[in-house]
């Protein structure tokens, strides 16, 4: 090792109009946003929702989340993955707290597949979150799991890393509404309710 | 890259933490509780590939990329360096996203509220990919330093917002890069939250070979981003 890192520093109130322009309104065009699941993408499609909430319980207006996620069939669109996804899914999205009226943030995408644990075994179903905020001097690293996978959760090797007590704060929960399928996902950067972060 | 590497750890004696009172929003928006310690996964040895494909060709040159109806005013600067891991291998073919105030100081967000001058040939964002060897080039101005709210008289210093993904998931980077010799940098607290030993990399070098006669001062500035562990480690 002859480097050393070079240190994070908080992504600040203006990202915007470089990381998230579409969005909101900037002229400029956006590598990804928040609709992952376009028509040729296989899978059950799903709306994920959530607010990000302060210490104060005050939703966050300028966070930044972005999701990393396997596709239906549990692969990734990556050459890590030798599987491949299936083509027209990337897996990833980026949306920006500070275009919606409740400073939610809304992905469609598709529910994941399972995705094969170093162990050989299988990991639950989940979507892999960074959060990024002013004030955030890093990034923090967490998971979203479906409420309905509840047995696969139970067997999920890295859920079994978090104390019984806080593991409800990775799980979103399945509501089947006229629009189609949400998943309520919040996060809490503090609190009672804590989301639980890893050190990845 | 094969999928049971392992990348080394988040260096935490490089990093600032999460909590740092100086830096006053940290205090309601930093978590609280120590991270969880997670074996990397498939999940997050993989992650979004963002290739030249993902950029055009004026995306680089900040001094071009949003013009209407004349140049940019403002110190035309060239930022390049490498992007590499931590044994000084290059990170090709990874995207970097940069943004920046303009020239007087002022973001063209729209919750900027800075009473100094917009300019309506600069939007202040961009993007590149690196080639082979690591190496990504932008064209911009310096950006102004500005007020905020975060103690009586505070400035930022100049600085300009770096984004980056690099090879997977865990080696994701969002920084601000300096420039040398900058009165505030010393009187900056998000900049004074990174341990002190590892500060300087947040700082850019004037670089007279990366300077263009008759055309824009050069700064280089290298980024290193988290690299493969050498061994995998035992469970």
């Amino acid at each position: 090792m002859t480097r050393k890192q070079t240190p994070s520093q908080t992504v600040g109130p203006y990202f915007a109009y470089g990381l998230t322009a579409e969005q909101y309104g900037y002229d400029f065009n956006s590598i990804a946003g928040a609709q992952l699941a376009v028509d040729a993408v296989e899978g059950e499609r799903i709306r994920i929702v959530g607010q990000v909430f302060d210490g104060n319980g005050e939703p966050v207006d300028d966070a930044m989340i972005e999701i990393w996620q396997a596709d239906a069939q549990g692969r990734y669109a990556h050459p890590a993955d030798p599987r491949g996804s299936n083509a027209a899914f990337t897996g990833f999205g980026r949306a920006g707290t500070g275009t919606d009226p409740a400073n939610r943030f809304i992905f469609e995408t598709v529910k994941p597949g399972r995705v094969p644990a170093p162990d050989g075994g299988e990991q639950a179903p989940h979507i892999n979150v960074i959060v990024f905020a002013r004030g955030m001097l890093n990034h923090a690293f967490t998971r979203i799991y479906f409420s309905d996978e509840a047995s696969a959760n139970a067997a999920d090797p890295l859920l079994a890393l978090v104390p019984g007590d806080r593991r409800a704060t990775l799980t979103a929960d399945r509501e089947e509404t006229t629009a189609g399928i949400v998943y309520r996902f919040d996060i809490h950067l503090q609190g009672d309710r804590e989301t639980v972060f890893f050190d990845i | 890259m094969t999928s049971d590497t392992q990348y080394r750890a988040r260096d935490w004696s490089s990093h600032p933490p999460y909590l740092h009172p100086d830096y006053r929003s940290t205090g309601l928006r930093g978590p609280t509780r120590p991270l969880i310690p997670a074996s990397q996964t498939l999940s997050e040895l993989t992650g979004p590939v963002y290739g030249h494909e993902s950029v055009s060709p004026l995306d680089h040159d900040l001094t071009r990329n949003a013009r209407v109806n004349g140049e940019p005013l403002g110190e035309r600067i060239i930022v390049s360096g490498r992007v590499v891991d931590e044994d000084d291998r290059p990170v090709p073919n990874t995207l970097v996203e940069v943004w920046q105030a303009n020239a007087a100081g002022r973001y063209i967000h729209r919750n900027d509220q800075h009473d100094a001058p917009l300019d309506p040939n600069f939007r202040g964002s961009g993007r590149c990919v690196t080639d082979a060897e690591g190496r990504y080039r932008f064209l911009s101005v310096k950006p102004g330093a500005y007020p905020w709210g975060n103690h009586a008289n505070a400035w930022r210093p100049n600085h300009i917002h770096f984004s980056l993904f690099g090879p997977s998931f865990v080696t994701r980077l969002v920084t601000q890069m300096y420039f040398p010799g900058d009165p505030l940098l010393a009187l900056d607290p998000i900049y004074l939250g990174v341990p002190e030993e590892a500060r300087e990399r947040l700082v850019s070098r004037f670089s007279l070979d990366v300077t263009q006669p008759e055309f824009a001062l050069g700064y280089e500035f290298d980024i290193v981003l988290r690299g493969p562990a050498a061994t995998p480690p035992q469970e």
